[in-house]
């Protein structure tokens, strides 16, 4: 009998379960040889090499490499995980969340002191919240053309 | 015998623990937080436990993927603060209760939980931000520590109900310890907040307020929600409410006794992508 997953319809969110965690196991474990200053040295002077240790795929490698959180997630990453290349580069958790969105930086703490998006219209795939696959990216990039 | 004399919850964000170890607590973003805890400051001089029993997650910083255990009690003597990433906070080092805590280990298994023990383990934020949220920043941590982490990293996180029953196990466990020791008990971690995806920001005031009230009046009712509804209303993150659980399933109503005095509440919006959430609750003599 399959299992019960009753989180896949929520909009613009990947529940970490044992099958992301799976996929995601080396990208993961990369992201966690990060807590190490020697190691955070060695990426950052030779990202594709450092990389090339690790038995990912190139999809996940290509992702960390631009950056890409919402692809790094959908290749099994977890955003406590992939928060260590954050701390590498010295961004902030805030920035990090805030590039999932489209949203500038500005735009994302601005959004934050304002009370936060709100769930109405994200709770179900399909309604039409702000968080919806039909309104990304958000913000001003959403805007443009 | 050992006692449990009030609970302690609160969130855990890690940007607090930032703004008060480079000194930006006086900042207009976050005076309006700071001034939520200065009561609890001060209630946490005027009520020292002996031991604070602290429930909280580890954030991929002492367990990675090799191990990932439910629920992990910490039993060692003292417990390093971990660098995760930006170099270890510039708080005190926590000092445990090995002896009350491989108690509790040892009553909580025979109760049917399947602990996992820790002996060596570094401590994070969800840890270190609530001891400095309610301690202030002093040369050492007021009394020891026993840190009690839960996974809610990899889905699925324990039940509502199970850690409410947890908190019940550990109840009976602390109060068959024979030294008369205050303990507090926290729950920490949440309130609504969604970290990743192009739904992260989510913040959903209405139903945390909910959920403070329910915490403090029908708790045993509140341990019946599932996960989904915390993940859809409260952000894929907002399931760390779930420790909230434990702490109020330690409290002494649960086991037929008085209902705890609401000594303290507090609710603020934002820290950086989080709704935070206090209470402060005490069980009557």
């Amino acid at each position: 009998m399959a299992l019960n997953k009753p989180y896949l319809d929520v909009p613009g969110t990947t529940i970490f379960d044992a099958e992301q965690s799976r996929k995601g196991y080396h990208l993961n474990q990369f992201c966690m040889s990060l807590m190490k200053a020697e190691n955070r040295a060695r990426f950052k002077a030779d990202e594709r090499k450092y990389l090339d240790e690790w038995p990912m795929s190139e999809d996940q490698k290509q992702a960390v490499l631009a950056r890409d959180l919402n692809r790094c997630i959908a290749l099994g990453g977890n955003i406590y995980f992939l928060a260590k290349i954050g701390a590498t580069d010295g961004r902030s958790f805030q920035q990090m969340a805030g590039s999932m969105t489209g949203m500038s930086e500005e735009e994302y703490r601005n959004m934050m002191i304002s009370g936060g998006r709100s769930a109405e219209g994200n709770r179900y795939v399909g309604e039409d919240g702000d968080a919806q696959a039909h309104r990304q990216p958000q913000g001003a990039a959403g805007r443009k053309g | 015998m050992a006692r449990i004399t009030a609970s302690v919850y609160t969130s855990h964000v890690p940007a607090i623990g930032a703004a008060i170890d480079q000194g930006k607590t006086a900042e207009p973003y976050w005076v309006p937080l700071f001034k939520g805890y200065e009561y609890s400051k001060q209630w946490m001089q005027e009520n020292k436990p002996d031991v604070i029993f602290l429930v909280y997650n580890d954030h991929a910083t002492a367990f990675s993927l090799e191990l990932i255990p439910t629920f992990a009690i910490g039993t060692a003597a003292e417990f390093q603060v971990a660098d995760e990433g930006y170099g270890p906070r510039p708080v005190p080092k926590v000092i445990g209760h090995p002896e009350l805590a491989s108690h509790i280990a040892q009553s909580v298994i025979q109760d049917d939980f399947d602990l996992t023990i820790v002996n060596k383990m570094d401590v994070d934020h969800g840890l270190t931000v609530p001891l400095s949220l309610m301690c202030g920043q002093p040369q050492a941590w007021p009394c020891p520590v026993i840190p009690f982490a839960v996974n809610v990293v990899q889905y699925p996180v324990p039940s509502g109900r199970r850690c409410f029953m947890l908190g019940q196990a550990i109840r009976r466990a602390i109060e068959s310890y024979d030294e008369p020791l205050k303990v507090q008990i926290w729950g920490t971690g949440g309130m609504s907040h969604q970290l990743q995806g192009p739904r992260a920001g989510l913040i959903n005031a209405e139903w945390d307020n909910k959920f403070l009230d329910r915490l403090i009046a029908e708790p045993a009712a509140l341990s019946q929600v599932p996960h989904i509804e915390y993940v859809r209303e409260a952000g894929s993150e907002g399931i760390e409410l779930v420790m909230w659980l434990i702490a109020r399933g330690a409290m002494a109503d649960i086991a037929g006794g008085k209902p705890p005095v609401l000594k303290h509440r507090f609710f603020h919006v934002p820290a950086s992508n989080t709704a935070v959430g206090h209470l402060i609750l005490e069980n009557t003599q």
